[in-house]
């Protein structure tokens, strides 16, 4: 599942830069590769591949900042309790 | 008098299905009975008068995005552009009603708190208050991370101070989406008109959406509870903001091919009419020149509209960069119609007996709200580089 979450990651990723050098740890928005609009398009691709809600309380860097962390998110979203 | 079935003929292209004509044709029956007869008299009383902001409430037009749990139509996004579209074609002030309305409440029913979207979502939806978004300020622009409006917290409150400039309804509206600057960074609260401390000021001789009750927006000591804080602290303007400009994108760039709607209607009959050299003007090349560039722009521009919203409805993140690229797109290729328009008309477009001068100035702003025609070319070439030049 967790390899899958990454794979599907790195693919949406790899549609707007070069993931070939980037390691799963690598900062996205430190290498200058996020734009505020293509944060919202990572908000929006996490929603709609995986079938999640962001909330507002998930809206921290730490979050999206790199592969490592998306799928550690999507891993956390999917495995909660689904807020009635 | 065309009937609602010839509508439904003139709407159908073949691409939308049959619930989108029918919506269609409803939307464009409306406009021409009720918004093109009185589209000329608002722009040149600068003034939108209540009984016509009620009746868009009353049709359930101003709510019709709104998700239907809280009254709201529940509309995709398809059929919320064209009705932009058409409510575009006959008054882009009224278009321009409908495009900060549904941006605010589009952020609460994204982000807001279960009590922020019980409260606020019902009452937008009926038309019983009406929102606007207050981001802008006289010194600060396309870069709305520079918000100064100042935003403190006072125990349960919060205080606001600060100027607000060129929003749109901000006159008349009940509900105001402030962005401002807090100790986290930019953050949006909710203020109502109601509260002490707001005054507003009606912005007049406007160079197009003359009616839009464009306002000046001061905000001083203003108090509002704790929980009308929307969002993240600090995120004010890539979350806020953020989510309210896409969909304004997304609406702007359908009333832009309103607009062309509109330019094409009027310059088509005039070219009908008029006669110059024993002949009428539609049978000149050149005329029919302006007119062919018109129809090309037109059709390109409403399937990037299409696109963004079909995208849109299908929640791909890709519907992001497909509303600039459609706003950008049918912003400027209105104005190159409206004046295009303009010409067709000769001296009458230059006068105020025919529509086209309207359309001009209308289109001129849709160049600049939502994100300036240079702001979209500055993310649009970005995206050219990553399609097309590999990365490097
Ligand atoms: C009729 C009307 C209604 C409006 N309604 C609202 C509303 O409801 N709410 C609200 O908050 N605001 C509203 N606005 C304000 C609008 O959002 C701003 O006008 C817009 O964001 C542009 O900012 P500015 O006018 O300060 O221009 P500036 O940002 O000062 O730009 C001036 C010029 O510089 C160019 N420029 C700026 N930065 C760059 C760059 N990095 N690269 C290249 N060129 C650049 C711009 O494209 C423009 O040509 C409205 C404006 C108008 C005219």
């Amino acid at each position: 599942m967790s390899t899958d979450i990454r794979t599907r990651v790195i693919g949406y990723l790899s549609r707007y830069f070069p993931v070939s050098d980037l390691a799963d740890t690598d900062d996205i928005f430190k290498r200058g590769f996020v734009s505020s609009m293509f944060a919202m398009q990572l908000v929006a691709f996490v929603e709609q591949e995986f079938a999640v809600v962001v909330e507002n309380e998930d809206l921290e860097l730490d979050n999206f900042r790199s592969v490592a962390a998306l799928e550690r998110f999507v891993r956390g979203k999917l495995s909660a309790p689904v807020a009635s | 008098m065309s009937t609602t079935l010839d509508r439904a003929r003139a709407v159908d292209d073949g691409l939308l299905g049959s619930a989108h004509v029918a919506a269609c044709a409803g939307f464009a029956e409306f406009v021409d009975r009720r918004v093109v007869p009185i589209a000329d008299d608002l722009h040149r009383s600068q003034y939108t008068p209540p009984q016509v902001i009620d009746e868009l409430g009353r049709r359930g037009l101003l709510g019709l995005p709104i998700p239907a749990e809280y009254g709201g139509g529940g509309c995709d996004a398809v059929t919320l552009g064209l009705l932009a579209a058409e409510l575009g074609r006959g008054c882009s002030s009224l278009r321009s009603l409908l495009t900060v309305h549904t941006m605010v409440a589009h952020v609460l029913a994204r982000w807001g708190s279960r009590a922020q979207r019980e409260t606020w979502l019902p009452r937008l939806a009926s038309g019983e208050c009406v929102a606007a978004l207050a981001l802008s300020e006289p010194e600060v622009g396309s870069d709305a991370t520079a918000v100064r409006t100042r935003v403190e917290r006072d125990g349960d409150e919060l205080v606001l101070h600060g100027h607000k400039k060129w929003i749109t309804y901000g006159h008349v509206a009940d509900l105001l989406l402030v962005v401002a600057r807090g100790p986290e960074g930019p953050t949006a609260v909710l203020v109502e008109r109601s509260r002490p401390g707001v005054r507003t000021r009606l912005i007049t001789g406007m160079i197009g959406i003359r009616a839009s009750m464009t306002a000046d927006v001061h905000l001083d000591g203003v108090r509002v509870p704790a929980d009308h804080l929307l969002g993240r602290p600090g995120l004010g303007t890539t979350q806020i903001a953020g989510t309210a400009l896409d969909l304004g994108r997304y609406t702007v760039a359908w009333g832009s091919v309103g607009i062309i709607a509109a330019c094409l209607g009027a310059s088509v009959a005039y070219a009908d009419t008029r006669e110059q050299f024993g002949a009428p003007i539609r049978e000149h090349q050149l005329v029919r020149r302006l007119i062919s560039d018109m129809y090309a722009d037109y059709h390109a521009s409403r399937l990037l509209c299409l696109d963004a919203g079909v995208r849109r409805d299908r929640r791909d993140p890709a519907a992001l960069p497909a509303a600039s690229l459609a706003k950008y797109t049918a912003s400027t290729a209105a104005v190159r119609a409206a004046s295009d328009a303009v010409q067709v008309h000769g001296a009458n477009g230059c006068g105020s007996e025919y529509p086209v001068q309207r359309y001009l100035g209308d289109a001129k702003v849709m160049e600049v709200i939502e994100g300036t025609t240079q702001l979209h070319q500055v993310g649009l070439a970005d995206h050219a580089f990553h399609e097309f030049g590999g990365f490097k």
